[in-house]
């Protein structure tokens, strides 16, 4: 397909609207076509920076309480059978909105992993991808000191990857570490960054091991950091590296 | 409540003023306590809210007022196509930010509410063609103009 026509399912793309055969060949596309995937990752900046801004507007603690009292179910037990309607609807709305709440868990799980994928996808297309490169790991780790609020460990034997180099990444203005491997003809991104309350609610509830857009993701916290590992790998390489890490944490 | 703070977010957006949102929101959430029989389990519940705020919207003295027709069809093919000029340097700064809202702010109403609806709270086509009760290509025809428009009124001022 010419690039003309991938470029008018870009918005598509960013919008996590492709069905998986198409999203499965515009990827590959986007592997192959530099100004493409330079126009994909545009597009999904702009959304992102959209999403920023437009999150602008809270409401007052005065407004929640209203509220709360208003779908409360009425303190006055039943006493006749005109109460019982309005107590059961009140309680399957808030049987509605629990299973909101974890509708909302999973939003927010699906939000970040979105975001992580946008900054594989960016490094991918970026000119400059790393701000150290070497597949040494006594060089690359040192060279996060000072610029990151933790240390982390790596593996001795990386084989079958291969360490591409590293740079420092923020996710909500927190930096952390995104190291970058390569696995054949695959790049694979390892994040790393401080825990947080949050990540540990969104990722407890759900699989440590998933899939987002084209990509197998795996997560997991370790000694207050919370890792990423993110490719266009099987999720067996995925696990295989996750390993490796996790037992360079432990060692 | 989750739902509630995208609720707010979406009707503050939609007013434009804060007394206004407060009552939309406190309304739509009335609607849905007596109108709950009416929901079908197994539909989409945030879609649902969504619907019964915005309809709570346009019956309101500002959404009556609102213009919910644009010049040009919403299938015109020039408007379905995808530019993917975006201003240079858009760094999430807080100027930048400001004026990303100034713009969603300038835009019509029919424009603003998909790209909240879609880049904000990030639902699915479907989704947003359910709480906005239009078809999915008419989402896809709007999103496309309503992004154009964001980008071109950023181009005038970065």
């Amino acid at each position: 397909m010419a690039c003309d026509l991938w470029r008018s399912k870009i918005d598509a793309y960013a919008d996590n609207e492709l069905a998986a055969d198409e999203m499965r060949a515009f990827s590959a596309h986007l592997d192959a076509c530099s100004s493409c995937a330079a126009d994909a990752l545009r597009a999904v900046q702009w959304k992102r920076t959209v999403q920023a801004a437009g999150k602008r507007f809270s409401p007052s603690l005065e407004l929640r309480q209203r509220i709360e009292e208003q779908i409360a179910p009425p303190k006055k037990h039943a006493v006749g059978a005109a109460w019982l309607p309005r107590f059961a609807v009140a309680a399957m709305l808030l049987v509605a909105l629990l299973l909101a709440g974890r509708a909302w868990l999973s939003f927010e799980r699906k939000s970040s992993l979105g975001e992580l994928a946008d900054l594989h996808v960016s490094t991918l297309a970026s000119s400059s991808p790393l701000d150290v490169v070497s597949s040494d790991r006594h060089t690359v780790k040192p060279w996060f000191e000072g610029k990151i609020p933790f240390t982390f460990s790596l593996p001795d034997d990386l084989s079958p990857f291969m360490l591409l180099g590293g740079r420092v990444t923020y996710v909500d203005q927190s930096p952390g570490a995104h190291l970058l491997f390569q696995l054949r003809q695959h790049r694979v991104s390892v994040f790393i960054f401080q825990d947080r309350f949050e990540w540990s609610r969104y990722f407890e509830a759900g699989d440590a091991l998933s899939k987002h857009l084209s990509f197998s993701i795996e997560t997991w916290s370790e000694g207050g950091l919370r890792y990423f590992v993110i490719g266009d790998v099987g999720a067996q390489d995925i696990q295989a590296l996750s390993q490796r890490i996790k037992d360079a944490a432990r060692s | 409540m989750p739902l509630f703070d995208s609720l707010f977010n979406f009707a503050r957006w939609l007013a434009q003023n804060r007394e206004e949102a407060e009552d939309l929101v406190q309304e739509t959430y009335a609607k849905a306590i007596k109108g709950f029989r009416s929901f079908q389990p197994g539909t989409n519940f945030r879609a649902w809210m969504f619907r019964i705020l915005r309809n709570t919207f346009l019956n309101s003295r500002t959404g009556l007022k609102t213009s919910m027709t644009v010049a040009l069809e919403d299938d015109d093919p020039a408007a379905q196509a995808v530019t993917a000029e975006t201003p240079e340097s858009l760094l999430l700064n807080s100027t930048t930010q400001r004026l990303i809202q100034e713009a969603i702010e300038k835009l019509p109403v029919i424009f603003r509410e998909v790209v909240l609806l879609c880049d904000v709270e990030e639902m699915s086509y479907q989704e947003i063609s359910e709480a906005l009760s239009i078809p999915i290509g008419t989402v896809m025809s709007r999103l496309a103009r309503a992004r154009k428009a964001l980008r071109e009124e950023l181009s005038k001022t970065l």
